[in-house]
């Protein structure tokens, strides 16, 4: 599914960031935890982890790692692919996270979205963030093969 | 069979009594058609859905909305028995509606998120957790019959 980002969705997407990026770490580490509960076969890649538990320390660190890239990829929503070369040669050929991976953390920060900004999540905000998420999610698997 | 513990059955039916199934019916398919707008494919009888006005005051797809909601009900109160229960609902939705069943794991990730929206921290990663294997069960019933 090859949908690119029109006008809207990138006036949308900045937009709500504006409102909700000093949330970023709250909003990443909380995305995680539910991620490595929900889906728990995403632990497999974070065995070095002393403590995989819900809002745990190494999880609000990633969580605040995790949510920089998004930022980042806020501020070169014109250009993904070039915006986050050297993110994804980290991921291709470091630490080579399954792709489809990518997916199930974009479905769970959609779910603390909708859990921290219910009134400001609306249909609209939440099909402008789930394409932007996945728009993300294909310039960080550019360099897998 | 899906087994349910003691515990999974005090979830799942704890978020269960939050829903409203008018106030969350009625949202239900706006949100649907407007992230996965694909899926008005299936809506030919509907009348107006193709902008966000018209889905958000559809009184069909809010009426399809309780609809749903209401067989999610009869899961809630059968969780031993969902696969059974929906089979005549899987083969009507493939043999007469031809769903592509995959639209309805996408609709179960709006019914999540409708209800994040609603149940908030409620909704904190065990609960999620147990909603989300529920909801699998489900989808997975409603896969059943595509054969």
């Amino acid at each position: 599914m090859t949908m690119s980002l029109s006008a809207k969705d990138k006036a949308t997407v900045k937009a709500f960031w504006a409102k909700i990026s000093s949330s970023g770490e709250a909003i990443g580490a909380d995305a995680l935890s539910r991620m490595l509960v929900v889906y728990p076969q995403t632990k497999t890649y974070f065995s070095h982890w002393k403590d995989m538990s819900p809002g745990s320390a190494p999880v609000k660190k990633h969580g605040a790692t995790v949510m920089g890239g998004v930022a980042e990829a806020v501020a070169k929503i014109d250009d993904l692919t070039a915006g986050l070369l050297s993110l994804s040669e980290l991921h291709a050929f470091t630490l080579r996270v399954d792709p489809a991976n990518f997916k199930i953390l974009s479905h769970n920060i959609l779910v603390v979205l909708a859990i921290m900004f219910p009134t400001d999540f609306t249909p609209e905000v939440h099909v402008a963030m789930d394409k932007f998420l996945a728009a993300v999610a294909r310039a960080l698997s550019e360099k897998y093969r | 069979m899906v087994k349910w513990t003691e515990e999974e059955r005090r979830i799942i039916r704890g978020v269960w009594e939050k829903v409203d199934i008018d106030e969350i019916g009625e949202e239900l398919w706006a949100r649907a058609l407007i992230v996965y707008p694909w899926i008005d494919r299936y809506f030919g009888s509907f009348g107006d859905i193709f902008t966000t006005t018209a889905i958000l005051k559809n009184p069909k797809l809010a009426a399809l909305g309780k609809v749903v909601l209401s067989a999610l009900d009869t899961a809630v109160k059968n969780m031993d028995n969902v696969k059974a229960m929906y089979a005549p609902l899987s083969r009507q939705h493939y043999e007469k509606i031809k769903v592509d069943p995959d639209n309805f794991r996408l609709l179960a990730e709006c019914i999540t998120i409708t209800i994040a929206c609603k149940l908030r921290a409620e909704l904190n990663p065990q609960v999620q957790a147990t909603w989300q294997k529920f909801l699998s069960a489900v989808v997975e019933a409603m896969n059943s019959q595509y054969k």
